[in-house]
């Protein structure tokens, strides 16, 4: 059982507390991304899993064996990194072959395991040559079948696609996503790009400032972020938010700025209804703002001022002058807008999120 | 099989027992430690512990097969009073000083020539380096025939151009002998200083200079503005390294004169070399070697604290 | 940039550099034309009025001859060269593991030790030799190579550990980390990916040393004394000069000879000792 479980782990850099009191558990052939903004921990603790970096406290297990004091070529994890690592002065042949050079393994063998990930991955034809002689994505290609030969329990991956550009970066994601398909291999993910996260992981990790924020399937934190800084991170263009003020009108409760004025709807009353006569944070999502038609609840529909129309094809971008504040707007191709319209948008209920002003957690 | 069976079926394999050596190595304080051994041991028998017994010597009254007894710095107030070490000092800083002060401005002159494209330059820049390559004794040798009394070249050509009308003793005038072998001194130098300031200059984006001379700047404006305050660090370096292997130099002097006439080429160095070799009086060999020591340290520390002031930059 | 007239170019450009070039150039041709020049031309004064100094009419080997059969020239060259090889050796393997740890490593008082060798290279022979002999005759090497094989690395292995220094900083981190999670010990590491990617810094201080070993004099002068045992610099120094009397013709083709295999190898890696001069200097 290749599963790795993360205890109350913690990593200090002099003063500073890298890690804080990180708990998590990545389940056999499971693919786990860990995704936050740089210097959230992320790498950090991916590196101590790999066990590059010492541990501050805390334990790591990775199936049922702790390996806090294992050193990095006793745990049996192979790691892709960002800029390949690629033996400059090996052919592509002996670089994959080099983990397996360094455990004994025979040469028969080897030369099997190496045609075998060469095959799959498409690098048949470059055994022989260097890394210099390669491509950015045929050297990443390497990178992987360097670990996939190696059979590890676990695999380790820090940012590897941030090195390429963008569209050999949407075509390797899906290959690694194919790859992953096949191999069913516990894999442990960093990136700081949350697309890739939402592709690729069975779960996610938010980190923010050596913290977990929240841990989930992909649609569970684009539904329900646990917090206003995962809402913000997830989904692009990112959500919304407007502070508004909660009231007791009549017929229930009602929120407001000086933009906007909604009905909160009765589904979120009871949780909102503690804050009445103060601030929340409201957050709704640019997909999820519609232009208003006749049907539309009044109470929940506002008044917007369009300042700038991106036209993507696909949709186009609204940025809209609410009261005091922009929000931005994702709608249909075929909507006719232009600067300085004036456009009704109506909210669902369902798509509504609130967070406390103080914790910033959701409401 | 295929990678996919294998991997799933496979069990978490335990981690192979290691040898005590092993894991000692991958700590990486124990082979920090094991890596520099042999470094420190060398260069603890054969610098540490000489320089120790170089103050220890120079403490006592040594001399050849006779052990000495403790005299504190009788030694150092003697050389305080030996009018051929004073003389020794004054010519070594006058040595130093006027050596480095040319071998700085005519490799600097030399590098910024090789800093623009002719044909043969790659050529040129390898030979101009051979001063520098060769043996010092063996050029050394070649340039003592050349200043030779009767039989010097440089006598002959200047005789011929008219310059001159009698012979130049060049190695036997006391007037004339620190002269000379400073002569040969720079010429040994200025490669070494050309070709590191060249790989300096190299360093120095050209469009700044480009920028400069659009500004209304003049060639000396633009070597002094621009230039030379970006060179400056690879200067300091070379000029700090050079001082000191000038300041305790000894081949030059010892194959041209020896220290003479008249101790007018006497160093430090030959003059240590004199009292503790040639006479066997070896605290007092070792006291003149000891009192170059506070200028080297001097230099030293000058040179440490500009690296770590570029450093911080 | 010298812009405009041809006479600037000439003024400013070619005749300073070919001046330069005369200059640091001459005595080595002096060397070799005295070297093949028949002794009843060599000494004649330069007052004489058939004196052509420049170049000879009748070239002879009979001093190249002389030197190699009459004295223990081919001796001394073989001493140098044995010398100069395992000096080399020592200083590369002492200087390769040194400069990985300091430059890749981290452990307490990596900082000092760095600052420690670095200053150890500032500490001169000429400051050291009095006392050194006397400690390379109690260790009974007095009059060996072995002395000279076991001081030399004292200024060599400073400068190699500082010039590879720059050359293992420059190689990624990610490549160790790798390795070692492929399965390779630090040690393995080091050896099978850190150390042959710096070769060519290897290689860099490895022919610096070589010509640094050649040159030395002062050690080779004070710890060997009997004729066999010395090397090019101190033989021709001391062996050709017999009496009062300088034999140039046989002096100057030493200082040729002597010369010769420290431009062979210099001119095979000239880009390499290049790079060793300016990278411990911009280091």
């Amino acid at each position: 059982m290749a599963r790795v479980l993360i205890r109350n782990l913690n990593k200090f850099y002099d003063d500073f507390h890298a890690v804080k009191d990180v708990n998590l558990e990545i389940r056999d052939k499971e693919f786990v991304v860990l995704v936050g903004p740089s210097g959230c921990g992320k790498t950090t603790t991916l590196r101590m899993v790999a066990g590059l970096e010492s541990i501050g406290s805390g334990q790591i297990l990775i199936g049922d064996t702790v390996v806090n004091e294992l050193p990095p070529m006793d745990r049996d994890i192979a790691m892709v990194f960002q800029n390949y690592a690629l033996y400059p002065h090996k052919s592509v042949y002996d670089n994959k072959a080099f983990g397996l050079k360094m455990r004994r393994v025979d040469r028969g063998e080897i030369r099997k395991r190496v045609h075998e990930a060469a095959d799959i991955l498409g690098i048949r034809d470059y055994l022989g040559r260097k890394p210099r002689q390669l491509s950015g994505g045929q050297r990443q290609r390497v990178a992987l079948g360097r670990a996939i030969v190696r059979h590890p329990q676990v695999f380790l991956f820090d940012e590897p696609l941030s090195n390429l550009d963008a569209k050999l970066r949407v075509q390797m994601r899906v290959e690694l996503k194919k790859l992953h398909n096949r191999l069913n291999t516990t894999a442990v993910y960093v990136t700081h790009d949350q697309v890739e996260a939402m592709t690729l992981g069975d779960r996610v990790v938010v980190m923010r400032g050596g913290i977990v924020q929240q841990v989930g399937e992909p649609l569970e934190l684009y539904n329900r972020p646990a917090n206003r800084f995962v809402a913000g991170f997830i989904g692009s263009p990112a959500m919304n938010f407007a502070s508004v003020h909660v009231t007791n009108g009549t017929g229930g409760l009602r929120a407001g700025n000086t933009g906007l004025a909604i009905d909160v709807p009765a589904e979120i009353s009871s949780r909102l209804a503690p804050y009445a006569g103060r601030d929340v944070i409201m957050g709704v999502r640019p997909e999820d703002l519609e232009v208003a038609n006749g049907g539309d609840p009044p109470g929940l529909c506002f008044e917007a001022l369009v300042e700038v129309v991106e036209r993507l094809g696909a949709e186009s971008l609204l940025d809209l002058q609410v009261g005091e504040q922009t929000m931005v707007a994702s709608v249909e191709p075929n909507i006719r807008a232009k600067r300085g319209d004036r456009l009704r948008f109506a909210l669902r209920p369902e798509r509504l999120h609130f967070f406390d002003t103080k914790s910033e957690a959701a409401i | 099989m295929a990678i996919s069976e294998a991997v799933g079926q496979r069990a978490f394999a335990q981690a192979p027992r290691r040898g005590w050596a092993t894991r000692l190595l991958e700590d990486e304080r124990w082979l920090a430690v094991s890596l520099l051994l042999p470094t420190v041991v060398l260069l603890g028998l054969f610098i540490a512990y000489p320089f120790v017994q170089g103050v220890l010597l120079a403490i006592t009254d040594t001399k050849v097969g006779i052990p000495g007894r403790f005299v504190g710095v009788q030694n150092f107030i003697a050389l305080w009073y030996d009018s051929i070490f004073r003389t020794a000092v004054w010519n070594t800083f006058v040595y130093t000083a006027v050596a480095t002060v040319f071998k700085l401005a005519l490799g600097l002159w030399l590098a910024l020539l090789l800093n623009r494209h002719f044909k043969g330059k790659a050529f040129t820049r390898a030979f101009i380096l051979l001063p520098f390559i060769i043996p010092t004794v063996l050029s050394t040798f070649a340039w003592k025939w050349m200043f030779d009394p009767t039989f010097s070249v440089i006598n002959w050509t200047l005789f011929q151009l008219g310059l001159i009308h009698g012979r130049i003793n060049w190695l036997g005038d006391p007037d004339l002998a620190l002269i000379s072998v400073i002569i040969v001194n720079v010429w040994r130098g200025v490669p070494f200083f050309a070709i590191s300031l060249l790989a300096g200059l190299q360093t120095i984006n050209p469009e700044l200079q480009e920028a400069a001379a659009i500004d209304g700047a003049r060639a000396w404006q633009r070597f002094w503005h621009v230039t030379w305050p970006l060179l400056l660090p690879v200067t300091m370096v070379v000029m700090l390294f050079s001082i000191i292997q000038t300041f305790a130099d000894f081949q030059l002097v010892y194959v041209l004169t020896g220290g003479g006439p008249a101790n007018a080429t006497q160093l430090f160095a030959t003059y240590a070399y004199q009292i503790g070799v040639g006479t066997g009086l070896l605290s007092e060999g070792a006291a003149v070697s000891l009192a170059m020591f506070p200028f080297l340290l001097f230099v030293v520390v000058v040179q440490l604290l500009y690296i770590r002031r570029v450093e911080v930059h | 940039m010298i812009e405009g007239a041809k006479w600037r170019r000439w003024a400013y450009f070619y005749i300073p550099l070919g001046g330069f070039i005369f200059w640091l150039l001459f005595p080595f041709y002096w060397m070799l034309v005295t070297s093949v020049r028949p002794d009843r031309e060599l000494y004649r004064p330069w007052m004489a009025p058939n004196y052509t100094p420049f170049w000879t009419a009748h070239p002879t080997l009979v001093h190249i001859i002389d030197l190699l059969t009459e004295t223990l020239f081919t001796r001394w060259m073989l001493n140098t060269l044995f010398i100069a090889i395992l000096s080399t050796v020592i200083s590369l393997f002492c200087g390769v593991l040194a400069g990985y740890a300091l430059s890749r490593l981290k452990f307490p008082f990596a900082g000092s030790l760095g600052t420690g060798i670095f200053i150890t290279y500032l500490v001169p022979q000429t400051l050291l030799f009095i006392p050194l002999a006397d400690i390379i005759r109690n260790f009974q090497l007095g009059d060996t190579p072995w002395a000279l094989i076991l001081t030399y690395p004292t200024f060599l292995i400073p400068f190699c550990t500082w010039l590879l220094m720059g050359y293992f900083k420059a190689i990624p981190r990610e490549l160790e980390e790798c390795a070692r999670i492929d399965g390779a010990t630090r040690w393995k590491a080091m050896t099978y990916i850190i150390i042959p990617i710096a070769v060519p810094g290897i290689l860099s201080a490895g022919i610096f040393a070589f010509t640094l070993s050649w040159n030395e004099f002062i050690y080779a002068l004070v710890f060997l004394s009997s004729a066999q045992q010395k090397t090019v610099s101190v033989g021709v120094t001391s062996e050709l000069v017999r009496g009062d009397v300088f034999y140039w013709g046989q002096l100057m083709a030493g200082a040729l000879l002597g010369s010769i295999p420290v431009a062979v190898i210099y001119s095979f890696f000239v880009e390499h000792y290049v790079a060793g001069l300016t990278g411990s200097v911009k280091g």
